[in-house]
């Protein structure tokens, strides 16, 4: 069992939780994930590591609410307890002083793009970010990203706060005015495949950090498997960072939307349940 | 043993086991054979000759006293009897249930050369169900020896291992990367063969016995082996097995609807997907349903399937029926319960609509050539033979590779090639003082017993490491 210490509401369907994990937190590098299971009956979810403090033992997690483990989430308070939490899984982040690097966090992808940054800014990059959602209400953590970065900007979609928007054009903008080394981007698969047909022409090397659909997290069921280029890699053991340029996100994307059906009916059978789903 | 007994013994048929009807079976997840009553179980062990040199023990990878036991059975004297079993085997409930015992207590049996041998199976999983039903005895863990010992893995190697090394008054803790000890006996083999309460029932009396799980503890990730060592553990025995899903690099292998076994296997048990939405983990089984492969893993795949409400579930083989690897058990159980074989055949292309999910495979026929050097006949695909047929689920069920994560970060170990551990086969010694491998990890994937059984060897050259 895993202790929520922390329980907070950040955003429009947006939940942050610190859990006291001190393995995981100790262990925990930029860029890697935990497989979280939150009662008997449930399922197993990955969700990125957003941050971790070795002192307190804790590791955050963020979340939105977008199906029926999720909001089951949502209601858990401080002091409640997590059943099964396993990390840290994946690949860390390859770090190094490149020069002067772009991380892109796109809605619920601004907390893992947050130790990312953070990491990049310590090896001695210049670390410029942008951060963006639909609007005002989906955004988060704009101080913790201001803290580890050289510059920051802000886009969404209805123009609420910063650039009225995609994360692209501000990118394409940083592209004209700078020489970049690296970017960096995680968000929606769509706008990473965005990022990555932007960058591409510019022959920017460009990271993304996959989130198609997992079960084990350890590389024994292939149920994350992913196109890179000409080979097929499981996303829990050789990513979850890809090479944006060899991604082949139409696919991520089909195979995202297989249980769509499922999740519908998970969600509806939770909410005549009023919110109990049975799962404990 | 008078001549009279010997006669009796030959004249007594072997005891069919009762099972569910197969087509009442074949839509629930509910354990297919019964297992004997007691006037059966009685009856069958009468049937053992108790033999002075029992030919049956030499086929029984951990070494069961088994005239032994099945005097006691024939005798009525249950307790005594599980006393005898549990003596060399902590899971003899799961042993009686999936062991391929036609070839190994059972092929030796001296009634098997010119009659049918003692049902040594299901004489074992009597016993151990009894015992089961009888209020628990107190288990008493033995006086400590201060060694520490971490096993990684609870799968068969690792459990057995465990409850051996436990039994010798070793402090034992066993790392787990899911949620619940049993590895494949509780992500792979089916509720319908091994009912996930008999396997948790086991692992209770290994813990009875003093062992501690970690679970949700990946080595590898968390720790590594050799902080294990470097943190109190006085030896290492890695049972990790092979839980690397193959796939045949064919085009529209990563449709959707294209399942690895151990995707679909592990949703099924381990996640309790058959009851969605009560359990919140889904799974789509379609209608036509084709399980490439023809090992005990596609044989569970393809019976899966039917009670996942597919229509056809198909066994697609390269090879012939008198050359698939799965049990002969459990191949007839298949065909009871209407699997349909597609043999000499096998899939090079899937085929999927505008939403990426999977509509049809393309296979094509193959006819065996000469044998090669394994024995074998050699498949040979026949020009022009393709054909295409809907479906609308694929599992692979073509073999499983080691998984990497122990051996990669242990730098300590050599590999062979495939990425399995070299180890002694006797003692299961790898290449690095202190850390023992057994099972899948180090054979590659095999069967449940010579798991156990490696883990028992391994459990006897740690003893003696540690008390040197």
């Amino acid at each position: 069992m895993y202790k929520i210490v922390n329980h907070q509401k950040i955003g429009e369907n947006l939940a942050l939780l610190d859990i006291q994990a001190p393995q995981i937190a100790q262990k925990a590098k930029a860029g890697q994930f935990i497989i979280v299971r939150i009662a008997e009956r449930g399922e197993r979810i990955p969700l990125t590591i957003a941050d971790f403090d070795r002192e307190k033992g804790t590791i955050t997690l963020i979340f939105q609410e977008v199906g029926r483990t999720t909001q089951r989430m949502a209601l858990l308070k401080t002091g409640d307890n997590i059943l099964d939490l396993v990390g840290p899984l994946g690949e860390p982040t390859h770090l190094a002083d490149f020069g002067t690097v772009v991380c892109i966090g796109g809605g619920v992808g601004i907390a893992p793009i947050y130790p990312i940054a953070k990491a990049l800014k310590e090896c001695g990059n210049k670390v410029i970010s942008i951060i963006g959602a639909r609007c005002q209400n989906l955004l988060f953590w704009e101080d913790k990203m201001r803290e580890v970065s050289d510059e920051l900007f802000i886009a969404t979609d209805d123009g609420s706060v910063g650039h009225k928007g995609f994360v692209t054009d501000v990118l394409k903008q940083l592209i004209a005015d700078n020489k970049l080394d690296k970017v960096w981007a995680i968000g929606p698969m769509v706008m990473m495949k965005a990022v990555a047909q932007v960058t591409k022409p510019a022959q920017i090397d460009t990271i993304v950090s996959l989130n198609p659909i997992m079960v084990d997290g350890t590389g024994m069921c292939g149920a994350c498997r992913v196109q890179v280029g000409n080979e097929t890699k499981f996303a829990c053991v050789d990513g979850p960072e890809f090479d944006g340029h060899l991604v082949d996100f139409d696919l991520a994307m089909r195979r995202l939307s297989y249980y769509k059906d499922e999740e519908k009916r998970a969600l509806a059978q939770q909410e005549c349940q009023g919110g109990g789903c049975g799962c404990h | 043993m008078s001549r009279g007994w010997l006669w009796m013994s030959l004249k007594i048929p072997r005891n069919p086991m009762p099972a569910q009807d197969p087509a009442k079976r074949a839509k629930n997840f509910q354990e297919v054979a019964l297992g004997y009553d007691e006037k059966t179980a009685v009856m069958e062990a009468q049937r053992c000759l108790n033999c002075k040199k029992p030919l049956c023990m030499q086929g029984c990878p951990v070494e069961v006293d088994i005239p032994g036991f099945i005097t006691e059975v024939a005798k009525g004297d249950l307790k005594k009897a599980a006393e005898i079993i549990k003596g060399k085997n902590s899971l003899p409930a799961v042993c009686g249930r999936v062991c391929p015992q036609e070839s190994q207590c059972e092929k030796f049996c001296i009634l098997g050369k010119k009659h049918e041998p003692v049902a040594i199976g299901r004489l074992e999983r009597f016993v151990a169900d009894w015992e089961a039903k009888q209020e628990a005895e107190e288990v008493y863990p033995p006086e400590s020896t201060g060694k520490k010992v971490a096993v990684v893995g609870a799968g068969p190697a690792g459990l057995t291992c465990a409850g051996d090394l436990a039994k010798l008054g070793h402090e034992v803790t066993v790392f787990e990367a899911l949620h619940t000890p049993g590895g494949v006996l509780m992500y792979g083999i089916p509720e319908f063969r091994l009912p996930k309460d008999v396997v948790k029932r086991e692992i209770e009396y290994i813990q009875k016995l003093g062992v501690k799980f970690e679970n949700n503890s990946v080595i590898g990730k968390l720790f590594t082996v050799d902080e294990l060592l470097e943190e109190g553990f006085n030896a290492v025995f890695v049972g990790t097995g092979a839980g690397l899903p193959y796939f045949m690099k064919i085009p529209g292998e990563n449709l959707n609807g294209v399942y690895s076994a151990n995707e679909f296997l592990t949703r099924t048990n381990l996640m309790c997907a058959y009851d969605f939405p009560n359990s919140c983990t889904p799974i789509k089984a379609g209608q036509k349903v084709a399980v490439i492969g023809a090992g005990n893993v596609a044989m569970d795949s393809a019976r899966t399937a039917l009670r996942l409400g597919a229509e056809e579930s198909y066994i697609v083989y390269r090879r012939s029926h008198s050359e698939m690897p799965a049990r002969h058990e459990e191949i007839e159980h298949a065909e009871e319960e209407g699997v349909k074989f597609l043999l000499l055949t096998s899939p090079v292309e899937f085929k999927g609509n505008a939403n990426g999910n999977l509509e049809s495979m393309v296979c094509i026929r193959y006819e065996l050539g000469e044998p090669d050097a394994s024995g074998r006949r050699k498949p040979i695909a026949i020009p022009g033979s393709e054909f295409e047929m809907e479906i609308d689920n694929v599992v692979m069920a073509i073999g499983q590779g080691p998984n990497p994560l122990v051996p990669t970060s242990t730098p300590g170990l050599k590999l062979t090639k495939w990425g399995n551990i070299v180890a002694d086969e006797e003692t299961g010694q790898t290449a690095q003082d202190g850390v023992f491998a057994g099972g899948d990890i180090v054979t590659g994937a095999a069967t449940v017993i010579l798991a156990m059984g490696a883990g028992k060897k391994a459990a006897k050259a740690i003893h003696q490491y540690l008390t040197k």
